[in-house]
């Protein structure tokens, strides 16, 4: 038993649901208890979907337990079958069903005597992987089903197209700013004279997975998702992959090259150099940025970098590389995949944080006491307490994370973007000066070791009036670190002496 | 189906149990901030936990009071001692948090590996010194707001009898009394020593504390002292309960804990509608005072100028109709009381219909709908939500109250929704919330108006329910 607080990525169904639901006419039925089925408000109200959500859950309740699932499993998904007629129909327990130890293999086969559509159950465990995990095992298995059926009815061909073309993997419904990275993705594919073959799972249908081989390459734009379809293919067909995300204008470039190499491995002749160069210097607005003297202010500056791999190692990159912001720690909630991340990350940061507990984090947080945070949601709150300024970069998504206007992360617009949001994350202008006065800025002890330390301070009158004094956004911080120099020198009463004792400290 | 000799009596029918609706642990979310020395334990799996966190919306960030135990594969395959594990997790709580009461819910999958809470709290209880009190809020047996009841249910069997008490601590059992006298000098010279001349009253039901203190002001009108609340706001002053004291409910879904307490703390439930809307409150209020053989006053002019103070809401919703998919278990509340505001009800979706529990409820919503001269409303426990949605596309009522997972696409395709979530989370009890009810159910009918003319009703492109 592990006591939890909060949970970076969800349950494994989760996953399966996101691919399953990404898909155009698939849907999925959820063998699980009532009430396990919120995958379909988070569907429709955070993507603020229209349509309804095509999944189903049936309901495993004491009649059930008591009779066994398989009837109604097998009704269920012959029902939807003729009510939506979908292509593919994908079953999946939750944590809960799963206990069951129910032969789900054998519902579905099953079940596929009467459907019309395909049938399959979702091959996953749901105690040793997580969403992210399930959600590349899903995708995984959906195009392995539908590669085999075509070679069986001998549709598949490995004949590529005449232009040099790609097949974008990973692109998935609730995932982080998924849908705008993808229309970036496609426009600069489009400038590279890249067809687009196939994007999966979002919007594709799964006639279409037979096509997937024609493309020239597969470029797999977030680590968590896609990378196990991109092997597979790989394997079956010799295709390769681009797995470099395009995320800053460094990446960017990198990811470009190699797709250059890829594609004149394959035997066409292109040169994307210029166009790097054009799009670095002149078109985007993040290399600049870089150059521009509101940068320089950020020059040392120390920030703490935690969320998913694909986030985490980009953003750790960018502050380091393009921006001169030193990073203290990055961090990765994504245990199972930590060698990739060290790998990534170990040149850019001091320290490297692989965890998935809150507290753990929010200690780091509180003790290196950075000028600011790019983390996700939880991160972004502990930075409201202790008057941290936080960028979110990372799942688990939020309502936030469903922008009505166009927010990519990816290629060259994401680059603006992303320097929008580390640029906007720092406390300015005045701002920073008048912290300099009171020595507001990256101490290097902790306050206290945890993230939740109330005042056992004595401020005196006249230091608590001075203390008022200072301009209320920054009183806070300056108020912390005064009674951190006081605690340091075990001093229990704080007053105006210690106070002023406090700032010199600190700007010694 | 006849509709001719249906006239005057309501038909249930049963339909696939296929629909949306949020898991019983969601009660946390309010219990937890209602009773404020308590500490929550939810023992399940990781999809319980990314529900409490997720499509709850209550994000568990600022030290909460709060949390998951979240079972692992050793645990489920008993490769770990319950116990022990438990234990290991309740002193981390103790010593991080020191709460009064750890309420351990249990889930589906406590359910499922059948490990013995039960068995297990009264022994841990006695080892760390905190009370564990546990509730079964699963998924298997229960739909959403039912959490709440099984919490006040296992509850009830810890309210304390007179003996428990000693006389120093009565003052403290009295807490809601004095807060009703704080100010009120005058009757302050009779203060809680004079003992009200009915047997005494507990009501149950969670309710945010201006609703407690609202109605059990309204009680006192008609000379009804209200011994206390289950829950009150802190653990250690749960209401004495004792053999013939009476019990009322606030909240249609609570049929176990009436039912605890009469079974086990052989109490006396008074049987009323639910203080919902000015009728339902009016007659709540009435119901009490019968059988304490208390006249009631001054309720015709109460209740009258109430429904005058909603006459700019009524006035939007006067014969439209509503649709309730079913959700929360207030259904049956809310549709006796929007009929009498002039709406029709086509159909109420239920998860569960407690028949006798909410008999009194049921036969006022027969009377409302004969007296406003509306059809009688077609009443489905566990609903099929797809076939549902047709009868809607046939239907097209003006407003569809609704889980949060049909909210957009219906709104996509033209149909007014509100969340039936607002209902449970809003204050709706008593005569003054009543407007806050009609707030929620004509927002959409007051955003139309707003967006009136702009042509965007549909917004898919093929509009299919």
């Amino acid at each position: 038993m592990k006591l939890a607080y909060w949970m970076y990525a969800g349950p494994a169904h989760i996953g399966t649901l996101r691919i399953a639901s990404s898909f155009k006419n698939v849907h999925a039925i959820m063998h699980a208890p009532l009430g396990d089925d919120y995958f379909n408000v988070m569907r429709s109200m955070l993507e603020r979907e229209r349509d309804f959500t095509p999944v189903t859950a049936s309901i495993v309740d004491r009649n059930v337990l008591a009779r066994g699932s398989q009837e109604k499993v097998v009704d269920n998904i012959t029902r939807k079958d003729g009510e939506e007629k979908p292509d593919l129909i994908v079953l999946t327990p939750t944590c809960t069903s799963s206990i069951l130890q129910e032969d789900l293999q054998n519902f579905v086969d099953r079940a596929q005597l009467d459907a019309k559509a395909d049938v399959m159950l979702a091959d996953v465990n749901h105690y040793r992987v997580n969403e992210l995990q399930a959600a590349d095992r899903t995708l995984q298995q959906i195009v392995e089903y539908y590669i085999k059926k075509a070679r069986k009815k001998d549709q598949l061909t490995q004949d590529k197209t005449v232009k040099p073309s790609v097949n974008i993997i990973g692109i998935s419904t609730l995932g982080f700013h998924n849908q705008h990275d993808c229309t970036e993705l496609k426009r600069l594919m489009a400038d590279l004279g890249i067809e687009v073959n196939e994007v999966i799972p979002d919007k594709a249908s799964v006639h279409n997975l037979k096509n997937l081989p024609k493309a020239w390459f597969n470029l797999v734009p977030y680590r968590e998702l896609g990378m196990m379809t991109a092997n597979y293919l790989e394997t079956e067909f010799g295709m390769p992959y681009v797995d470099i995300t395009p995320m800053g204008v460094v990446e960017t470039a990198r990811c470009i090259r190699k797709i250059q190499q890829v594609l004149n491995a394959q035997g066409a002749q292109v040169n994307y150099e210029d166009y790097i160069d054009r799009q670095t210097r002149f078109v985007s607005q993040a290399a600049w940025f870089s150059r521009s003297i509101d940068c320089q202010n950020l020059t040392g500056k120390k920030a703490v970098v935690f969320g998913d791999n694909t986030h985490a190692a980009a953003l750790t990159k960018i502050l380091a590389r393009e921006m001169g912001i030193h990073v203290v720690l990055a961090g990765t909630y994504c245990k199972y995949d930590e060698e990739w991340f060290r790998e990534q990350v170990s040149e850019y940061c001091d320290e490297v944080l692989v965890s998935d507990d809150n507290g753990a984090i929010g200690d780091a947080i509180a003790r290196i006491e950075p000028a600011a945070i790019f983390g996700t949601q939880m991160e972004r709150h502990v930075g409201k307490r202790l008057d941290i300024p936080c960028g979110v970069i990372a799942a688990p998504i939020h309502i936030q994370n469903f922008p009505v206007g166009y927010r990519p992360y990816l290629g060259y617009e994401g680059a603006n973007q992303v320097v929008d949001l580390i640029y906007n994350s720092f406390t300015l202008g005045m701002e920073d000066h008048l912290l300099e006065i009171f020595g507001g800025h990256d101490t290097k002890e902790a306050i206290t070791a945890g993230i939740s330390a109330d005042s056992d301070l004595n401020w005196h009158k006249d230091a608590q009036t001075e203390l008022n004094k200072v301009p209320g956004f920054v009183r806070n911080k300056v108020k912390r670190n005064t009674e951190k120099f006081a605690r340091d020198r075990g001093m229990n009463e704080i007053t105006l002496e210690v106070m002023y004792a406090a700032k010199e400290a600190v700007g010694a | 189906m006849t509709v001719t000799d249906e006239k005057n009596a309501l038909t249930f029918e049963c339909e696939t149990g296929n629909y949306h609706t949020f898991c019983p642990i969601s009660c946390v979310a309010w219990l937890y901030q209602k009773i404020e020395d308590s500490f929550f334990l939810v023992i399940g799996t990781k999809t319980c936990g990314y529900f409490l966190q997720n499509a709850m919306g209550v994000m568990i960030f600022a030290e909460p009071r709060y949390a998951m135990a979240e079972l692992e594969e050793a645990d489920i395959s008993a490769k770990l001692n319950d116990y022990d594990e438990l234990k290991r997790l309740c002193e981390q709580i103790k010593r991080d948090r020191n709460p009064s009461v750890i309420v351990w819910i249990g889930t589906c999958t406590t359910e499922i590996i059948k490990m013995d809470l039960e068995g297990i709290a009264p022994k841990l209880e006695a080892e760390i010194g905190i009370p564990i009190v546990t509730a079964r809020a699963n998924g298997l047996d229960y739909a959403f707001t039912q959490g709440e009841d099984t919490v006040l249910a296992a509850m009830a069997n810890r309210c304390p009898k007179p003996k428990d008490i000693k006389p120093e601590e009565k003052a403290e059992h009295n807490g809601i009394q004095k807060l009703l006298n704080f100010g009120r000098q005058k009757d302050n010279t009779t203060p809680e020593t004079t003992t009200p001349n009915h047997p005494p009253l507990v009501l149950f039901g969670s309710l945010p504390d201006p609703v407690v203190t609202n109605l059990s002001l309204e009680l006192k009108k008609q000379g009804i002292e209200v011994s206390g609340w289950l829950p009150e706001k802190r653990y250690t002053e749960l209401p004495v309960i004792d053999e013939g004291y009476y019990v009322a409910g606030v909240n249609p879904f609570l049929s176990r804990t009436a039912t605890t307490l009469m079974r086990r703390r052989k109490c006396k439930l008074i049987g009323a509608p639910f203080p919902i809307g000015p009728d339902g409150t009016r007659a709540w209020i009435e119901k009490i005072c019968s059988v304490f053989n208390i006249e009631p006053q001054g309720l015709d002019e109460r209740e009258a100028k109430i429904w005058e103070s909603l006459e700019d809401y009524l006035q939007l919703i006067r014969g439209k109709s509503v649709f309730f998919m079913g959700d929360n278990l207030l259904e049956i509340s809310l549709a006796r009381f929007l009929v009498r505001c002039g709406m029709t009800v086509p159909e109420i979706g239920i998860p569960y219909m407690d028949k006798r529990y909410q008999k009194a409820e049921l036969d006022l919503l027969a009377k409302t709908c004969t007296e406003m001269g509306v059809p009688l409303p077609k009443i489905i426990e566990k609903p099929d939500n797809y076939n549902q949605l047709q009868r809607i596309k046939d239907i097209q009522p003006d407003l569809v109250i609704t889980g949060m997972a049909h909210a957009n696409p219906l709104e996509a395709r033209g149909i007014s929704t509100k969340w039936s979530v607002e209902f449970t989370f809003a204050q709706i009890h008593g005569f003054t919330n009543s407007r806050d009810i009609l707030e929620l159910v004509t927002r959409p009918l007051r955003r139309n108006n707003a967006l009136k003319g702009l042509g965007w009703e549909k917004l898919v492109e093929e509009a299919q329910v």
